[in-house]
Order: structure tokens, then sequence, then C-alpha cells
């Protein structure tokens, strides 16, 4: 059942039946003609020199159209040179150079690549390929070097960054409160995962016309990326993804295997194919970085907290700098007036990271959160209560008002859901024979951000309706989403409208991240309709005399048409365009943020409700409970805006409980890298997830009064639950994921 | 994965046969533990023989007993009304492991043959003694927390994986094989080994010997539970888990049978906590102590040592839940 319809149906996934149907095709599913296969070989050291690469056996397999290595592999003429460290794209620091050199930087490093003329070809002969090395001794392990830890480059050269050493008040103010505590919390490294496994298809058309079929998270900046490393106008470099299935931020950078299949599709000028083993995912394509955290909090014995003092760090790689936004939260959430926090990075010899799914923000509230629940016990007060005694009606950290903030809505609503009153306020005190139970909350948010984008409108005489934009859907519902904004605006019926995306070619959209897109596309997607609408007006001025005078403000757009408000006044627009004499409509209008919205701190929020039971004995975890409520402003699609929030909290669920990429150090190599081994939580670890929306426009962010929600879905879950299972047994577990060994 | 010759035996004189021509030959039926090991290259057979077109998938009584095909499927075991009622532990034990679909693919006689899942035996890039002999265990000082807790030598501190085979060493099990040198039968608690200093054989099974059959003796346990502790629940492999079968009369335990899986080289039979259960009331203290017994000699090797006190919980656990108390 699901709880979050609300009275009126939502429009129903535009391309559910495709996804469902298989007729939705996914970038490993182009097939050009006369396409080569490649398949990677990787490193199985973390650090040295490739001494000798064996290629031999694997040339002479049946099939082998080429071996591809550092030895052969032609350059990408954009290939940073050596100590360049261009802070372009996704990260700072230098993108690892695929087959540049014999240099090994990360176990798992692609050394080599066999093309062949069918994949089970080239993978049987990748297996061919040997490497010797000359390894050198690698750094791999977090938690033995923290002091190692430094400020991210961007930080150094700007004071100001979000990432450089903030204080409020006094520095470590809490030390100076009657109730204070100090607490390490830490996570491993997580993997996205998605369902669809990395793949490209490269095909360049010409020598300097390329064409990708690609699993990314925008079409635009991968464009922008490969124009720039093959030194080719932007125009000539054609990206294409229709489809994604699942990427959770794992496809907001380009990776090395992308660059490999766009080298080989050069050298032997065929189209190639390329598509990443499970086990390879856990190699190159990024992750959550495993992250160490210190939190000093302080507070009067009424719960007004006095401060907080907030240490990160995580890891990155030894060529390029990760940052995320994991202190965030500490400086905006309360109150307190003093508040220090501390961002630093340790370089590795491990692949980069990248954002996942409420990237930083969901790392810092497992420790900021679990900290608030950790001082509540010491304070004799209910966590809720608590935020509610240090919630703050502007922006403590900018000293900036709220465009909106409906914190508090979403307090009650899970409170009431959830039956938060049933909560023992002492720990390990409520029980089902060997059953403990308890109940935990927290909190989470994420800036509600908006870009410029372009929206391109067909609107042909026979009525329908054409939107285009390069952004990509990866999984959200991203179409639905705006086949509905645009349904509402101008009143053409849904089935008539279709939405074309994930292709390069189309108007300007950054990538599907940061819980964006409906912000930025769909304020484009209004424009766009807002443009159309006048100019239907002014055809029916023109050419239908009951409209001759008519403003926008006295014509209701609906069913496909026009009508006079309060008159009987009618026509479709197929008519109106017939009569009008007009050919197909066809524009592209742009929208981007207002001056306004500067003046304001922007934020999505999320209350995260759940009950838990942990068997005494056994050590087992069952969350039995959750409800999940957001303040995420106006709610544009029930249904899959509920969608997103119950993913977001079944991994949440994986990231508290279950989610450990576990490296042996010895290797510098992961050891749990199969879905058998790393742990995403199953349907029998997820209980039925209740969504609750406050629904309220929030109009400084955009026009249609949305914020985002795709990233505050997840933020806040994992302490949740960390809080709950404190609840049940009284053991507070700060170290992720919580498993039964811990518990008994 | 290494190209290998296809054979597919219609008999079962035609299939060992196969099997016995080619020295680096192996019997493939539902092939979801096989097939993964050769795409890693783990396990890379010149031949494979399938056996799935073989009359080998009856379950039947017989004198109160079970005879379960070597072809049956997990599936089709567990769903299996007289197993569901006269032998719950091994119904129990299916439903727990792997997922429904492996379970729909995957054979009882498969099942008994199915490796462990230690991660350095999948990675070949890793020294593994059961992968490659005389290479090392690098379990052994590395990442452990699946490992065993008995039996494990220097060699190997790998586990069986498998959740049926703990139910049929606590019912008694037998194994009926067939081979060029005629037909045997071997007690579940011969069929699988310790490491000691050959951790590559997981069996006693000879290379050209095909498992035709597993028997199960009629069982007297009035009262069973299967209980599996892991990191997620469904899906993933024990950390322990423990079938525990009753006799009670009345109050008073008149047979117990009690085995251990994720906790050694072979599924684990406890027969000293057995014995000591024998006779005696059914109470938490008698289960306690019978959990003490069982786990003399255990040993941790770091990540894996809550596994010293989660396996006597476990033990404790399927008890009171078996006996219900």
């Amino acid at each position: 059942m699901n709880t979050f319809f609300k009275a009126d149906e939502p429009l129903q996934r535009v391309d559910g039946k495709m996804k469902v149907t298989g007729a939705a095709k996914y970038a490993a599913e182009y097939v050009l003609p006369d396409c080569r296969y490649a398949v990677l070989v990787t490193s199985s050291i973390a650090k040295g020199r490739i001494k000798s690469l064996d290629t031999k056996a694997a040339s002479n397999a049946p099939g082998v159209i080429a071996v591809i290595s550092y030895l052969n592999a032609i350059r990408p003429p954009g290939y940073a040179a050596d100590n360049e460290h261009p802070t372009e794209p996704a990260t700072g620091g230098q993108p690892h150079r695929v087959f540049y050199d014999n240099k090994v930087y990360f176990n798992g490093q692609p050394i080599a690549m066999v093309v062949a003329d069918t994949f089970e070809r080239a993978t049987y002969a990748a297996h061919l390929v040997k490497a010797q090395y000359i390894v050198e001794e690698h750094l791999t392990d977090l938690n033995k070097n923290l002091d190692k830890g430094v400020l991210p480059a961007s930080a150094k050269k700007n004071p100001k960054s979000p990432l450089a050493d903030y204080d409020r008040g006094v520095v470590d103010g809490y030390k100076t409160a009657p109730v204070k505590l100090e607490m390490e919390y830490e996570h491993p490294a997580e993997m996205h995962n998605p369902m669809e496994l990395q793949a490209i298809v490269a095909h360049w058309e010409t020598d300097d016309k390329l064409t990708l079929y690609d699993k990314v998270q925008g079409t635009q900046p991968t464009q922008q990326n490969f124009a720039k490393e093959w030194k080719l106008p932007p125009e000539n470099v054609k990206v294409i993804a229709p489809f994604v299935g699942g990427a959770f931020g794992n496809a907001l950078h380009n990776w090395p295997h992308e660059t490999a299949a766009i080298i080989a599709a050069k050298m032997i000028k065929k189209p190639v194919k390329l598509m990443l083993t499970r086990e390879q995912m856990f190699f190159m394509v990024g992750y959550r970085p495993g992250t160490f955290q210190r939190i000093g909090i302080g507070a009067n014995r009424d719960g007004k907290l006095v401060g907080i003092s907030h240490f990160s760090i995580g890891q990155t790689s030894s060529y390029e700098e990760f940052t995320e936004s994991v202190l965030q939260q500490t400086r905006m959430m309360y109150t307190a007036p003093n508040v220090s926090t501390r961002y630093r990075i340790l370089p590795m010899d491990v692949s980069t990271p990248i954002w996942m799914r409420g990237p930083g923000e969901a790392t810092g509230a497992f420790a900021l959160e679990s900290a608030l629940d950790e001082i509540a016990y010491e304070l004799n007060i209910d966590p809720l209560e608590l935020r509610i005694i240090n919630h703050t009606d502007q922006d403590p950290e900018r000293n900036m008002p709220w465009s909106t903030k409906y914190l508090k809505e979403c307090f009650k609503l899970g409170a009431e859901a959830i039956g938060w009153n049933k909560r023992p306020l002492k720990a390990g005190t409520l029980s089902d024979g060997p059953w403990k139970i308890g109940y935990g909350m927290a909190v989470g948010t994420f800036g509600a951000n908006r870009r410029s984008a372009k929206v391109r409108a067909k609107l042909f005489a026979n009525g329908s309706l054409l939107l285009q934009s390069a952004v990509t859907d990866i999984g959200p519902g991203t179409g639905t989403a705006m086949v509905g904004i645009a349904t509402d605006a101008i009143g053409i019926p849904a089935d008539q409208i279709t939405f074309q995306l994930g292709n390069s070619e189309f108007p300007v959209a950054g990538n599907q991240g940061g819980s964006s897109t409906v912000n930025s596309v769909g304020s484009a997607v209004l424009a766009v309709c807002d443009v159309l609408k006048q100019k239907l007006l002014e055809m029916a001025n023109q050419n239908m005399p009951e409209f001759k005078s008519a403003t926008l403000e006295q014509v209701t757009f609906s069913n496909g048409g026009l009508q006079l408000k309060g008159g009987s006044a009618k026509t479709t627009i197929g008519d109106l365009m017939k009569k009008s004499g007009s050919a197909d409509l066809d524009l592209i209008e742009e929208a981007k943020p207002g001056p306004e919205a500067a003046k304001y701190s922007k934020y999505s929020y999320s209350v995260h409700f759940v009950e838990v039971r942990v068997h005494s004995i056994t050590g087992r975890i069952q969350v039995t409970k959750a409800v999940t409520c957001a303040d995420a402003g106006k709610i544009i699609n029930m249904k899959t805006a509920g969608n997103q929030m119950i993913g977001g909290v079944t991994g949440g669920i994986g990231m508290a409980l279950t989610e450990d990429a576990v490296m042996d150090h010895r290797f510098g190599r992961y050891m749990t890298k199969d879905l058998a081994d790393y742990h995403v939580p199953v349907h029998a670890d997820v209980p039925h997830i209740e969504v609750r929306f406050v629904d309220k426009p929030d109009y400084i962010v955009d026009p249609m009064g949305t914020k985002g929600i795709g990233e505050i879905a997840i933020i806040g879950v994992a302490p949740a639950i960390a809080n709950a299972i404190f609840n049940a047994t009284g053991k507070r577990i700060r170290q992720l994921p919580i498993t039964p060994d811990k518990l008994i | 994965m290494k190209q290998f010759q296809y054979i597919r035996s219609v008999s079962q004189k035609a299939a060992i046969s196969a099997i016995t021509q080619e020295p680096k030959a192996k019997f493939v039926a539902g092939g979801t533990n096989l097939l993964d090991l050769m795409k890693r290259h783990v396990m890379t057979p010149e031949r494979l023989v399938d056996i799935n077109k073989l009359p080998l998938r009856d379950i039947k009584e017989e004198n109160k007993g079970l005879h379960i095909g070597a072809l049956a499927l997990n599936s089709t075991v567990a769903e299996h009304a007289t197993i569901v009622k006269k032998f719950p532990l091994l119904a129990e034990a299916l439903n727990a492991g792997a997922s429904a679909q492996l379970r729909n693919m995957a054979t009882v006689g498969g099942n008994l043959m199915q490796r462990t899942r230690c991660p350095y035996f999948y990675d070949t890039t890793t020294p593994c003694n059961k992968r490659e002999p005389g290479t090392g265990c690098s379990a052994l000082n590395g990442f452990n927390r699946m490992h065993a807790i008995f039996g494990a030598t220097p060699h190997c501190i790998a586990v069986n994986p498998s959740d049926m085979n703990v139910a049929l060493i606590a019912l008694d099990a037998s194994v009926q094989v067939s081979g060029p040198k005629g037909d045997r039968i071997i007690k579940m608690q011969d069929f699988h080994r310790l490491p000691g200093d050959q951790p590559e054989k997981d069996t006693i099974l000879d290379k050209n010997e095909l498992i035709t059959a597993v028997t199960i003796p009629a069982s007297t346990l009035t009262h069973n539970h299967y209980l599996k502790v892991r990191d997620r629940n469904s899906y993933a492999f024990a950390l322990v888990s423990v079938a525990a079968g009753l006799n009670l009369d009345g109050k008073t335990i008149k047979v117990a049978r009690l085995a251990m899986g994720g906790v050694a080289h072979k599924p684990w039979r406890l027969t000293a906590a057995e014995q000591s259960l024998q006779g005696k009331q059914v109470s938490i203290e008698a289960f306690q102590q019978a959990a003490d017994i069982a786990m003399q000699g255990a040993k941790g090797y770091g990540h894996n040592d809550f596994k010293l006190k989660l396996a006597p919980n476990t033990i404790v656990e399927a008890l009171k839940i078996a006996s219900r108390i």
C-alpha cells in the first residue's frame, strides 16, 4: 500500500512501461554495426610500476584485434602533463590518465585492455595478459594515518571556502559547558552499486567526431570533459544517455574506462563497447570515502547547546583531491554559539572517491545526529525535544534568513506516525521476549540548489507538445516530473506531452546530481510553457473575436485548449493553430536563479524516525518501522517523490547495517567486491516505509516552489537507526555498519 | 572463462565414463557455484559433464526415512510436503540459504559440493592454499570475519558455506555415490573433511565419483529449529548457524541432535553437546552447559573472535526455540 498517495492520483511514470518491458535502452544495449568489444585488465598491486607486460598469449587468442596498454596506446591530446593540476572537472587534482605510463596508483587500476570481436573472447583473452611489477609500499589504511590529513587545496587558496576551518564563537567552546561529551565515529568506504554496470559504446563517426553511448549523470558535462581530453570542439562530441539504471553519484565523474573505450575505438577505427564487471565497479568508479570523525558537544542542563566541535577526515586518491560537504549540517542546523569545524582529507594509494547519495552530509549527519542523541540521554531530555530547543529560525552560519524551513512540521508528522510517545526515555527498557525494542530519530538537510537550464519546446499543430533537455534521469522519474509541470502549466493532457532527455545536443542542463534537477530544469519547462501560452494567446487575440482583448489572467489553459474565464468561448490549441495558419512552434527558453535567491539560505530538510528490534542473544537487527518526513518544498509528483524517499531510506539502512567495503591493507585491495559479499539491504531488511511530505512551496528557490528530495532521503537515516539501536539496547555503536557481532 | 568441452550425459554410466576419460573434468548440474568459479578462473575444468538429464530427481520415502535424488532442486526439497512435515530442519536450512532464484537452480548434490566463500579463494591475485596449494593462507592474518573457529589449520581457515549440509549432518544423512569402481555410501559425518595440510580437498569424494542420492534415516525428532545468524536477513552466508533437533518426552530430552554451520571446514556436528543433553530436562542451564561443551577447542583468528560468543549464544537460542521454552 502506498500511503504517500494524495487524494488526486499522481501522474504515473511516463517511461515505466518501457523500463519493465525491456524497451528502455541502456548504454551497453546499443548495437552499432561492426562494433568490437573491449575488456579491461586491472592491476593486482596498489602502488608501483609495471615491470613487464606479457600480452603475447592474449594477442594470439582467437578473435583478438588489439591488446592496448601504456606500451602502445595513443594518448588523448588533452591529457594533462605530469604535475599539472587542473581543478576541473569534478574534483581537484588530475583525473587518472589511463594507459599513460607504467605507474600503478591503486589496486584494480586498468593496466591493459583487450579488444576482440566478441565480448566473451575479449574476456577470455584479458585473463591471459600477465603483468610483473616493481612493488612500492602503499598507504591505504585511513584509521592508522589520521595524523597525515591535509587541508584541501581549494580551502588553502580560499579561506572562505566551506571546506576551510570554521569557527563561530570560542574555539572548542563546548568544553565550557556543564554537560559535555567527546566521541569518535567512523564508517568504511561504501560502493554505489547501481543495478546497471558502468558501460560505454564509443564511436568515432569521423576522425574528429565522437559519439558516446555512455552511462553518465550529465550528457553535457561529459561532452565538455571529452572535448577537452581529445581537443575537439564540444559540438563534435555527442553523448547519448536516455536511460540510466541507477547511479547514486558514481556517474558524476568520467572514469578511466570511458577514455579507454574511446582510445580503443580510435585505434581500431571501429565502434567499441566496454562494460565493467561488478568487481571492477569496486575498483575505479568512485565510492563514498571511508571517513573518521570526532565530535565534542556541550550543553547547558536545560538542553541549550553551548558548542560543537566537529573534525572529519576522509580518504582520497594520491592524484585527485576529492572533497565533500561533511560539516555543513553542524554549522547551520543548531543554535550553538560556539561551533568549530575542521575538514581534512588523506591522499592514499586508492582510486578517487566520488559523491554517493547524500554526499558528505550523510557522513556528517551520522556523527552529528548521533552526538545529539548521546547528549540528550546525558541531559535526560527527549532527543526530539532537544532538537526543538536548539531549533534556529535563521541560518547561524551565514546570518541569513531561511527561504523556508518547515522542520518542526516534519517533527510533528513523523512523531505522530511512528508513535514517538511509545519511546522509552531510558535505553534498554522495552522488550518483547528476547527482542529489545527501541526508537530513534535524526535530521537531515541538503542545500536547495538550482542552476540555470534551458528547455526546447515544439508545439505541433495537432496540439501535442515535445520538450527536450540534455538532462539525464538516473531513476527519480525526471521525465514524469517534467511532463507533470508542463501539463499543469499549459493544460495540454499529459499523454500528449513528450519529454526527451539524455542527449547532449538538447538544450543546456547540468548533471543530475545534488537534488537540483526539478528546481533547475523544471523552471525552464515552466518558462518555455509561459512563452508558449503568451504566443497562443496572441494567436487567439488576432484570430478569434471572443479572445480579442483577452489577457493571460482572463484565460484558462486546460484540456488541451484555451477558455475564457467566466465565459463559454473556447478553442483547442490545434484548432487555434489551424485557424491562425501557424506553423509548429519551436522555441528554447532559459531559466536561472534570480538575485533574490542570494539573500536567503535555502535547504531541504528530512526527519527520519525508526523502530528497531535487536535480538538480545544473537544480535540480529531488524528495522521494523520507518517513517520519513520531508520539507522538500512543493511536491510535483507524490508517487515519484515518495519512491525517492523510500529508496533513500533503503540506502540508509544499508549504510547503517550492512554495507562494508572491506580492504585488506596488506594488498591494498577490496575483499568484499561482489553483491554476495558486499551487502546491500534486501527486502527482508527493509520494513514498510511511510513517507510524509510537508508539501509547502518555497518560491525563493524556484517558481514551482520545489526544493529537492534525492539527497535528504538518505541523510540522517543511519544515525536514526544507530540511535534506535541505543534506545533498544543501551549500546552505542559509533562504527558503521552495525552488525550482529557488535551487539552481542 | 577458459574454453572447455561440454558433454551432456543421459545415463549414469555414460556420465561416469565421460568424467573418467578426462583428468580435468567436472560434473555440472545447477552450476550456481561452479560457473562463478570458472568465470573467475578459480576452477578451470577442461570438460564439463552435464548430468541434468540423469534420472536422479526423485524424492521418496524409504523405510520411514528419505531418499533424495542428487538432482532434486533445493527449492523442490524445501517445499516437499513430507520433508516440511517430517524433516523440517532440512526444509528450514534450505530456505535459509541463497536466494529463491538460486534455490530454483541449485541441486542437492551440487549443494554438497559447493566450495567455500572465502574471499581470498575467489580472488586469484591473492595467495590461497585451497586454490593454489603451497601459496599460503591469506585469511589466517587477513579478513577472516566469516572464517572457522573449529578444526582449522594454518593451511586453511575457510568454512563450508552450506546451510543444507548442517541439517543433513544433524539428521545423520548419508551420501550415495557411484563411480568406476562401483557404488558406495558415505556417512555425512565423513563426507566433508577438515583442511589438514590438504585444504584443496573439500570432501573425500573421488574425482570420478558421482553423487546419486542423499538418504536420511527415519527421524524421531519432535522439536526442531534451524537458526541462522547473518549480516543481512536474506542472501548472506551464515556468521553462525545451528541445526537443533530434539525428541522430547514431556520436558525430558530423549534424543538431541546439534550441528553448526559457518564455524568449520565441514558441517560441524556437536556430538558431545548432544550427549550432555540426553536424559536432561529442557532448561536454559542445560542448553548453556551443552553450548559450553560444544565450544571446547574453539579458536578465533581476529575478525571472527566474536563467533566464540555468538556460536554458544546461537546454540542456546536454537535449542530454546526448538523446545519452545
